[in-house]
């Protein structure tokens, strides 16, 4: 970091107001030139590459995979009878759910009037749109002719048919649709005066012209400003119930069928509370190696950490709830079924993979409770990491262990993910860093003028 | 006189809190078309150049209730009379049903109509604008504050304006071509 970016009269490391979301000694022009030379002047550093050329590398094997997948049809993966919804929906639950701390983040807390989110809800809004990306391929792709995926959508044909719109699936197509365009919206509208700072401070003519092109002539006036602010809100207001819908309806998927362990009306919150879960913990995970990476202490501070810690602590006894009522429900509810499947996940074949979960998801964020831990960036990441795979195990109990056993003893039997399946994973992986890697590099990841809404001097005039 | 070839008069301020204060004492002196660029959204600024306009709520709701007609039209429509299934038993017109792609539709408009509509009564996409051609204009999206008494403001007048722009103590007061 050159010294000109340093803020006047602190270390850029101080860590004296441990509570505070932005650290002291900022000004209008610090704040703007620091986030701002990350896309356009300052050097790229190593690990940028390193990161990028991974993500391009496991897009490359994600292309591969569905390549060989569209040749061969889904008789590649593990999936089979009973087991009929293998790492295909598993992943799409898994990265749905991911891409809700982004909403979570830009919206509710906006409401709520949380100062903290100015300096993470651009990077967590990115990392919601490109997880959403990744889910949307995985019902696309194990449809079986994905080239006839477009059927999925209601439109006037020549067959004369229509989707049925009493089924959780089709409603799931206009959940996911309207969540990944309505925040592909909010990204971009919440860019607008950024991408005019990036304009305005560009040398070169390229630059210019794609930063001045995508601005669309953003001049900060007032009465702009104005309507601006409340397209903001209104849009917040409008995200708000819609992200909490988006997961809902992913629950319908399986609540709305009969398979023992589905059928559960306690799957909507318990979903929801879920994704809030996994998407912090994503959020985490990405928020420690980039304020490290490039020198973010003072925006993304312990502060920030220590709420996110919160959040996921909160979400997770949510979730935590929820998997207690599942098992008393099956119980006092008298269905054998019910009972069966309950006690299949805790001892039956796939027993590891249930106590797996409950430790990653229920037994380790405990540690949160201390103040220590939250505040120690190192058990954060690891903690976050840990809830990532929580997660990822928490569906996999969802879909495969309750299909593989269901009424009839006849019809059960064991899944196995094939190295298609895990290389079609990886792929999507792959393709989240890659998109993560790009938009940190070429966008700016921190939103600059909510930075500048924080700033001692912005308070002042406006009185407070 | 009005001025031939002169859009407006600019005066830059260090601080946001000289613009408020400028921006009050301009309305108080009378000036009515006049416009302040800023690097973030100052609420005490609204406050003083008095600017009071419903009309994006407004466009948002309409925006609303129509996705919501529309998605729950397409429901209706498809599943009782151009496509009647019977499945599982369950009526053609399953209103419970129905009320979760009408939701997702009555969102899903209402946010164009809020993107949209703030883009179009802000007059955006907009490639060009006379305010660009102030020089240090480009600060009015980093660290400056600018306030813009237009030429057509009925009271404007290029000296006894530049005298009054100067009289709010900015740090330079500029022609701004149109």
């Amino acid at each position: 970091m050159s010294d000109a970016l340093r803020p006047t009269g602190s270390s850029p490391t101080s860590e004296t107001s441990s509570r505070a979301i932005l650290a002291p000694g900022y000004s209008f022009t610090s704040v703007t030139d620091k986030i701002a030379s990350i896309a356009l002047s300052r050097r790229t550093p190593w690990q940028w590459f390193l990161g990028a050329l991974t993500g391009f590398a496991l897009t490359m094997v994600l292309l591969a995979s569905l390549s060989y997948l569209f040749v061969k049809g889904v008789g590649i993966w593990g999936v089979n009878q009973p087991v009929g919804w293998g790492f295909a929906i598993l992943n799409f639950v898994w990265w749905i759910g991911i891409g809700h701390a982004g909403t979570l983040i830009s919206a509710i807390l906006l409401l709520l009037r949380q100062p903290w989110r100015n300096s993470i809800n651009r990077f967590a809004e990115a990392m919601t749109i490109f997880a959403v990306a990744c889910a949307g391929i995985y019902p696309l792709i194990h449809v079986g002719r994905p080239w006839l995926a477009y059927w999925l959508i209601p439109y006037p044909n020549s067959m004369s048919v229509w989707p049925n719109f009493r089924s959780p699936l089709i409603w799931d197509v206009f959940a996911v649709s309207t969540y990944a365009t309505v925040s592909l919206l909010f990204w971009y509208v919440g860019m607008i005066p950024d991408l005019a700072t990036l304009r305005d401070r560009a040398k070169k003519l390229w630059a210019k012209m794609l930063y001045g092109m995508l601005a669309m002539g953003w001049r900060g006036s007032a009465r702009h400003w104005a309507r601006y602010e409340q397209a903001s809100l209104l849009l917040a207001g409008l995200a708000t119930p819609l992200v909490v819908s988006v997961h809902t309806v992913v629950s319908f998927d399986f609540a709305a069928g009969i398979v023992p362990g589905w059928h559960a009306t306690i799957f909507p919150p318990y979903f929801v509370a879920g994704a809030i879960y996994a998407g912090f913990a994503m959020v985490l995970t990405l928020a420690i190696p980039l304020r490290k990476l490039y020198g973010l202490e003072d925006f993304i501070t312990v502060r920030h950490l220590e709420n996110m810690a919160k959040i996921l602590l909160a979400t997770g006894l949510i979730v935590g709830y929820g998997y207690l009522m599942e098992a008393f429900m099956a119980f006092y509810s008298g269905n054998v079924y019910e009972r069966y499947a309950i006690a299949n996940r805790m001892v039956g074949p796939y027993r590891t993979i249930y106590w797996s979960l409950i430790f990653c998801n229920i037994i380790s964020p405990q540690i949160l409770w201390f103040r220590k831990a939250r505040r120690s960036v190192p058990i954060l990441f690891v903690m976050a990491m840990i809830v990532n795979v929580g997660m990822w195990l928490e569906r996999f109990v969802i879909v495969v262990v309750s299909l593989h056993r269901d009424f009839l003893p006849s019809s059960w039997g064991m899944y196995r993910p094939t190295a298609w399946d895990w290389s079609t994973f990886a792929g999507t992986i792959g393709l989240f860093l890659a998109l993560m890697f790009l938009f940190i590099r070429l966008l700016p990841m921190i939103s600059i003028f909510e930075m500048r809404q924080i700033l001692p001097a912005a308070k002042a005039a406006e009185g407070e | 006189m009005k001025p031939v070839g002169l859009y407006g008069l600019m005066a830059e301020f260090e601080n946001p809190g000289d613009l408020v204060a400028a921006a009050r004492g301009a309305r108080g002196a009378g000036y009515v078309k006049l416009d302040a660029y800023t690097p973030y959204p100052i609420e005490a600024l609204t406050e003083a150049l008095d600017i009071h306009d419903r009309k994006l709520p407004a466009l948002v709701l309409g925006g609303g209730i129509l996705g919501g007609l529309l998605g729950y039209a397409l429901c209706y429509w498809t599943s009782v009379i151009s496509y009647p299934l019977s499945i599982g038993g369950k009526p053609f017109h399953s209103a419970p049903a129905f009320i979760v792609p009408t939701f997702e539709t009555t969102i899903l408009v209402a946010a164009f109509a809020a993107v949209l509509g703030m883009l179009g009564l802000n007059g955006l996409p907009m490639p060009y604008h006379p305010v660009f051609n102030t020089p240090r204009f480009a600060l009015a999206s980093r660290d400056r504050f600018f306030l813009c008494i237009e030429a057509r403001d009925p009271k404007f007048d290029r000296e006894k304006t530049r005298a009054f722009l100067e009289g709010l103590r900015p740090s330079i007061v500029m022609d701004v071509e149109p």
